[in-house]
């Protein structure tokens, strides 16, 4: 069992990878908001296989990094930016010269499961083929299936990296993959560990193999490799990952405070299905993953996930029981707002999320016991007070609901006087935070304001 | 500026308000393939309801916002038959919405039902008092239509609206302190009734005491967070006031954006045009159907959109106007009394009173909610024995605290007769603003036959078409009604302990006056009848002429009613698409014989 030290809630973690899986930045909220309506292909007339294939592609969640709002399904373009240069998510299409139209299923699979192009070529592992390694023939088959008959073949080509050499060459991440990316067959055994539970069985290959719930929500260790890619491996797996373009991951194991200790398989269940629970709703990069993905799945797979996630148990087993204290809200009920952000958390939050922190949920998010709250790190928390956040619309909840942001109207002293009464309240127990602490946020918010399509109610 | 001819649809709806939103609902779920038109732009809660930035009353309520533009088209008004009309160029007495979710977006969300007697008054005052109780010159009418056709619709649309209020009777059986006025439900309101400001709780005590009936006002503010029929989320309300004049940033206020469209958005077979100006109803060479409807873009090119079914469903007015340029129905003559097209036109009849509470007693009016409050029913339409009175009509009497702002404080200053400036004028609205609770008689307004509208002879829009023009006036009846009922608030406001009262009446020979507000609730103008030759419209808002096209809309109200417009119309949206789903769809053609 590994330490507290490396469950990544424990403490603050500082360092931005910038190198590993999406820029899950809003733009990819943005091209979420407007696929929800285009994207969809039409289960008309197409076969069983490839409607198997286009249910497995919504699983592996293929459309967040390879579908740009305005630009053909699947004809990527969607910007990773690398320490070392901008890099590309590639055409899947089946267009012949721009996208996978030559590739045989054998290609295909050794594409998506171990990394390696139909050239030889090592493919970054911004693509989850360390995940996808687990993968069943079956579904492989039926992805492809789905790719090369029914998927319209786009001719739009990707910009070209802007990594120059030496940095651009890709033979070093033959030597990464030979370290860190199981073999298929490994991969698969290890996920295919639950013989007489179906739920759990399903669950885990859901988690681990196509959802690739991991690439975001395990740590990454010095060499950008997921500390584990499986629940067996260790108790980090899904225990909150590192930040990525001011997103911190949260831990999606039994922690009280910070994990899902609190939540049931019902919660888990509508928040994969709506993105909105009496516990909290969905925000940053986790919204792709539910317009694009979690959203299309069935009960049964629903409900599998939420079961394999429940029987993770908590990493870091030190969190005493989060309970609610009404002394902030006693408080402000009495004009008291001598606590540091208490004044601004009157003014500017409590109209949508009470003076007592618990909000309307499923419309407005609670505050009180929200994981993401007491997470120790900030970031989340902070993005969302300065860029706001939108709920988009859901097949089954087609309310969007956008909270404003106030990174123009408060400075950061505010935001961190308003962000740490938040963390301190209601029973929320995570410590003060600084106005550094937004001020190294801001960067990521041009990119986060800068949208265009504005949700229409 | 080129003219394109769009592939033809099934059914084009003008207006993207409650009334269009509501059909191309209930279409789209029979299968039809619907484009929705509206002249006015998009509009979004995270634009129009940013939070904290549009709580602004002087963009909000000062430079309407999200109203009507008047640049390009408007309306002329004159008083009578003798006068000159002249064009509306600045808004003011009402206030027209523009853009997707129309008036729907900037209403208050005051959310009535009618009462079964003003859905037949000119049989029941005929009934009761004899034909010769209506005065010369007064267009009485039936709908056509009972409260027990339309209850299901009613009671559908409060299911969509989230509308909170408390009933008094449900199936027959007492089950709360609503409205024991109203009529019986089928079902109770999906939300509870909101709660009382601090006026409306005082108000509501006196009237108790003085032997009146207060009940809470349906409100479509969600007193909770609601999920409605179609999935669509409400917030809860949290009494900001900032509801009338604007978008709700706290997804609390019903509106076609929030309540009805989000359902819609993700159709294929639903699709909405912003910024479309409809131009005219294409007619075909009989007269006597409709080819679809031809329309301005933002571009300026002239879009023809052919479809099978055009809904008219934009502002009462324009409604009437879109009839009259295309030749749709006859237009009403007030001289020889013929035609039908503009004939009752109507207003509704409201005067607000102050009462002025100890200094001790703070009311608090900077807090509200648009549709909420308390009210009573017991001078509102045939709750009372008008015979001794010798007038036709009621209002409802309630405290409907919307919340006002500073502004609208400031300018309403204290009582009649205080300076417009200077301390006196500061230490009396300080008083006003802090300690008055404020009431309004919200009365009906009969049809005459010389109150109406047509195409006015002079003034054109920005497209070429003549302007509607308004005749409009105050007539004796409905100004002795106003003064009948607010003189019975008297005893309330001195139940309430208030220190000074004023009375706020209309008074006889006062002419309508356009430069102040009043009300956006007009009616009339193309009404639905059981005959053709008093009414535009059949029974289910169906053209008497032209059978493929209906109109929908407070434009359908033979005369003015005591209650707010949007539940009647919204309820009239259902059960006319109730009527073209289960029967005109299967066999296209009028559905009441001419």
């Amino acid at each position: 069992m590994e330490t507290s030290k490396t469950c990544q809630n424990k403490k603050y973690i500082s360092c931005y990878l910038t190198s590993d899986r999406k820029r899950l930045g809003f733009t990819v909220i943005i091209a979420a908001l407007t696929c929800i309506f285009s994207c969809s292909a039409s289960a008309e007339n197409i076969s069983p296989v490839a409607q198997q294939g286009e249910y497995v592609a919504r699983a592996a969640d293929c459309a967040a990094c390879h579908t740009l709002p305005g630009h053909d399904q699947f004809s990527g373009g969607l910007p990773f930016d690398l320490p070392f240069g901008t890099i590309f998510s590639s055409n899947i299409s089946p267009d012949r010269d721009h996208g996978i139209g030559r590739y045989t299923e054998s290609q295909f699979s050794q594409a998506v499961r171990q990394g390696i192009r139909a050239d030889g070529a090592p493919l970054y592992p911004a693509m989850p083929y360390p995940s996808y390694a687990r993968m069943t023939d079956a579904d492989i088959h039926a992805l492809y299936i789905y790719f090369t008959t029914t998927v319209r073949p786009s001719p739009e080509t990707p910009p070209a990296s802007t990594a120059t050499w030496p940095l651009s060459m890709r033979w070093p991440l033959h030597v990464w993959q030979a370290f860190f990316v199981p073999s298929a067959e490994q991969a698969r055994k290890s996920t295919a560990r639950f013989t007489e539970d179906d739920m759990l069985a399903r669950g885990a290959y859901l988690v681990e193999g196509p959802g690739h719930c991991g690439a975001c929500h395990t740590p990454r260790a010095m060499t950008l490799q997921e500390k584990a890619l499986t629940a067996q491996e260790s108790a980090v797996f899904l225990s909150g990952g590192n930040s990525v373009d001011g997103w911190t991951p949260t831990s999606l194991r039994g922690e009280n405070r910070t994990g899902l200790g609190r939540w049931s398989e019902v919660d888990i269940v509508g928040f994969l299905r709506n993105g909105r629970t009496a516990r909290g709703s969905v925000f940053g990069g986790m919204t792709s993953a539910i317009v694009h993905g979690t959203q299309y799945l069935n009960d049964k797979d629903l409900s599998s996930i939420a079961h394999f996630l429940k029987s993770l148990p908590a990493c870091d087993k030190d969190q005493p029981p989060w309970q609610y204290s009404p002394t902030e809200t006693i408080a402000l009920h009495n004009g008291d707002t001598s606590a540091r952000g208490a004044r601004l958390y009157a003014d500017r939050c409590a109209a949508c999320h009470r003076t007592d922190g618990y909000a309307y949920p499923t419309t407005f998010p609670p505050l009180a016991g929200n994981p993401v709250v007491m997470n120790p790190a900030p970031d989340s928390l902070i993005q969302i007070v300065l860029a706001g956040s939108t709920l988009p619309a859901m097949r089954s909840s087609p309310t969007t609901f956008v909270m404003p942001g106030f990174g123009k109207t408060m400075t950061d002293q505010q935001v961190a006087d308003v962000v740490s009464f938040i963390r301190a309240s209601w029973g929320n127990d995570t410590g003060p935070i600084s106005k550094e602490n937004v001020r190294r946020l801001r960067k990521f918010q041009s990119k986060i304001i800068s949208h265009t399509q504005i949700p229409l109610n | 500026m080129a003219t394109i001819t769009r592939k033809s649809v099934n059914v084009v709806i003008v207006g993207g308000g409650w009334a269009g939103s509501i059909m191309a609902k209930e279409l789209t779920e029979a299968g039809q393939h619907v484009v929705m038109l509206e002249r006015g732009a998009e509009r979004s809660t995270a634009v129009d309801g940013a939070y904290p930035t549009s709580l602004d009353e002087l963009e909000g309520n000062f430079r309407f916002k999200i109203f009507q533009k008047l640049q390009k088209t408007t309306v002329t008004i004159r008083n009578n038959i003798t006068q000159t009309a002249l064009p509306y160029r600045q808004l003011a007495a009402f206030l027209p919405g523009e853009g997707v979710g129309g008036a729907g977006l900037h209403w208050s969300g005051v959310h009535l039902r009618i009462a079964p007697d003003d859905l037949a008054m000119r049989s029941t005052v005929i009934a009761k008092y004899g034909k010769s109780f209506i005065p010369d010159g007064m267009n009485l009418q039936d709908y056509g239509v009972t409260y027990a056709e339309l209850e299901p619709f009613f009671d559908k649309a409060e299911k969509v609206f989230g509308t909170s209020g408390e009933a008094y009777t449900v199936n027959g059986k007492i089950v709360g302190k609503g409205n024991a006025f109203a009529p019986d439900r089928s079902d109770d309101f999906p939300l509870p009734p909101l709660k009382d400001v601090t006026g409306a709780h005082l108000f509501r005590k006196a009237a108790e005491a003085v032997g009146y009936h207060p009940y809470s006002i349906p409100a479509a503010n969600a007193s909770r967070q609601y999920t409605n029929t179609y999935g669509a989320q409400m917030g809860p309300c949290n009494f900001c006031g900032y509801c009338s004049g604007y978008a709700c940033y706290m997804y609390s206020k019903a509106s076609p954006n929030v309540n009805i469209l989000p359902a819609l958005r993700n159709n294929p077979l639903f699709e909405i045009r912003p910024n479309a100006t409809v131009l005219h109803v294409n007619l075909d060479s009989t007269k006597s159907r409709a080819t679809g409807v031809t329309y301005l873009d933002d571009k300026g090119d002239k879009i023809i959109q052919p479809a099978e079914l055009v809904i008219l469903a934009a502002f009462q007015f324009n409604n009437v106007h879109l009839m009259l340029v295309s030749g749709i129905g006859s237009p009403y003559d007030p001289v020889a009394n013929t035609g039908v097209v503009g004939r009752n036109f109507v207003y509704q009849n409201i005067s607000t009173t102050t009462a002025w509470m100890d200094p001790s007693v703070y009311t608090n009016q900077f807090i509200g909610t648009g549709g909420g409050g308390v009210a009573f029913d017991d001078f509102n339409s045939e709750n009372f024995d008008h015979g001794p009175l010798g007038f036709i009509g009621g209002s409802p009497v309630w405290v409907n605290q919307a919340g006002v702002k500073a502004i609208a404080a400031a300018k309403a200053g204290g009582p009649p007769g205080t300076p417009r400036w200077g301390s006196a004028w500061k230490s009396e609205m300080i008083d006003t603003y802090t300690h008055a609770v404020r009431m309004d008689a919200h009365g009906s307004n009969m049809a005459y036959r010389d109150v109406f509208l047509d195409l006015d002879p002079t003034w054109k829009d920005a497209f070429g078409r003549p302007l509607l023009r308004m005749t409009f006036d105050w007539k004796e009846n409905d100004i002795r009604m106003n003064r009948y009922v607010v003189g019975k608030i008297e005893a309330v406001t001195k139940a309430m302990g208030a220190r000074r009262t004023h009375l706020g009446m209309k008074e006889f020979g006062q002419p309508f006056d356009t430069r102040f507000y009043q009300t956006t609730h007009l009616g009339g103008g193309a009404v639905m009848g059981d005959d053709p030759k008093s009414s535009a419209l059949n029974r289910y808002l169906q053209c008497w002429d032209v059978s493929n096209v209906f109109v929908i809309g407070s434009n359908a109200f033979p005369q003015g009613t005591g209650y707010n417009p949007t539940g009647m119309v919204a309820a009239l949206a259902y059960w006319s698409a109730h009527h073209i789903r289960m029967t005109y769809l299967k066999n296209p053609g009028p559905l009441v014989p001419v």
